[in-house]
């Protein structure tokens, strides 16, 4: 059970900031998870109060406030036409409607689960992490840093000449994915995979174009990679050695995908 | 902590503890159509409006409500009135724990989708669970329900 002694709307980051320093202080994401902790919390710190609630579109790309909901990404027609509708069946899944209009970027992001299917989709993209001490970070090395009392104001998506393509294999329709899957086929030909919920977090596999290669051979190929490098682990919901075969399926279907939307394109 | 919100349309200044969830401070004001399900954000149970978008209250801090608009089932009887004579056609619900949850969230979704196919209103329900019926039921009182509004709004 979750106890909090007391509760402070933040009126500044800096405020946050200096109230996070605290140990028995915690920001407030969605709140979904935390609380579900047996924690008592000396300040929650809610950030709510700051403007980080909107996604600014600009020609070079997103940025997403911390306190954006998910189902504002979901939403978001400018993010569904980047992405060709990923961001949206990367999120669909995730409990409900009542849900996804609390949980937030921030605090998926900062919390870095391993089922995360945020941070699957946006492993896959150019996308960074802005904090409010430590500047902006890559989310692929924010991923492996440890928890730390910095604050996360947003995510920067950077606009690539890319496609994108999301999966995940779920045992029921609105649980915890056994294994999730963003690929990105950039202008060039290259690709990249995230895997996650592996079921540890999301990392992220990358591929030189390969010029010539048929799709299918090519969708073979990169599946035989990610089968070869991902580490899985077991849990109630899938073995390893599934979870490894699935990530080999998950990454071909996209292959083959992408490869056909390119084709359409030069058409 | 002091704090002040709008619930179904009345104002209320209260003390509560900072850790007081929304879903008590609603029930302690009467609105007992507020259920206490799964308390692990699942369920649906304890859908209220904030600012008129669906949320689970048992996950909400009543100090973060401060300043909004909450609505519960109690301050939507007339439109819940209207669309639950259809569910209820059905026999859709069988111990009815789960129903105002359900419609506070149905009711969510017509005002976002006035006429969603079957596969959006399974998707947007998709975070209401119900134990006894296996959802046929809800869904045909559904169907039946946006059938009866078009032809209603076509006859006016």
């Amino acid at each position: 059970m979750m106890t909090i002694r007391e509760y402070k709307r933040a009126e500044s980051l800096e405020e946050a900031w200096q109230l996070n320093q605290k140990k028995p202080n915690r920001v407030l994401g969605g709140m979904i998870w935390l609380k579900m902790e047996t924690i008592n919390v000396g300040t929650a710190i809610d950030l709510s109060g700051l403007g980080l609630d909107t996604i600014e579109e600009t020609e070079d790309g997103f940025s997403i406030g911390a306190m954006v909901t998910l189902r504002q990404l979901e939403e978001h027609p400018g993010l569904a036409a980047y992405t060709h509708g990923a961001v949206k069946e990367a999120l669909r899944h995730i409990v409900g409607v009542q849900l996804r209009n609390l949980a937030t970027v921030g605090g998926s992001i900062y919390s870095r689960f391993g089922f995360s299917d945020v941070l699957t989709l946006f492993m896959a993209m150019d996308c960074s992490v802005e904090l409010y001490k430590g500047g902006i970070v890559p989310l692929r090395d924010y991923a492996e840093r440890p928890y730390d009392r910095d604050i996360l104001v947003r995510l920067i998506v950077k606009k690539e000449k890319a496609e994108f393509f999301y999966q995940s294999v779920r045992n029921s329709q609105t649980d915890i994915p056994v294994l999730t899957c963003a690929a990105a086929r950039l202008a060039d030909g290259s690709y990249r995979i995230a895997i996650g919920a592996r079921p540890l977090k999301a990392l992220l596999y990358a591929f030189p174009a390969q010029a010539g290669v048929p799709a299918q051979e090519l969708a073979r190929k990169l599946a035989d990679e990610v089968t070869r490098q991902v580490v899985t682990g077991s849990n109630m919901r899938g073995s390893a050695e599934y979870r490894r075969h699935l990530a080999g399926v998950l990454t071909k279907r996209a292959v083959v995908e992408l490869e056909a939307r390119a084709v359409q394109e030069e058409n | 902590m002091q704090i002040t919100l709008t619930l179904n349309g009345i104002k209320v200044t209260e003390d509560v503890a900072a850790d007081m969830l929304l879903i008590d401070f609603v029930r302690a004001h009467g609105c007992k159509s507020v259920k206490r399900g799964c308390e692990t954000s699942n369920c649906g149970l304890c859908t209220v409006f904030l600012d008129d978008k669906p949320v689970l209250s048992c996950s909400v801090l009543a100090a973060r409500a401060s300043g909004h608009q909450v609505t519960t089932l109690e301050g939507l009887q007339a439109e819940a009135a209207e669309f639950g004579a259809f569910i209820a056609d059905q026999g859709a619900e069988q111990c009815g724990f789960c129903n105002p949850g359900f419609i506070m969230n149905a009711l969510a979704l017509f005002r976002e989708n006035p006429y969603p196919s079957e596969e959006e209103v399974k998707e947007y329900l998709s975070g209401n669970l119900c134990r006894c019926s296996g959802y046929e039921g809800q869904l045909r009182g559904i169907m039946n329900f946006l059938a009866w509004k078009k032809q209603k709004e076509a006859a006016e």
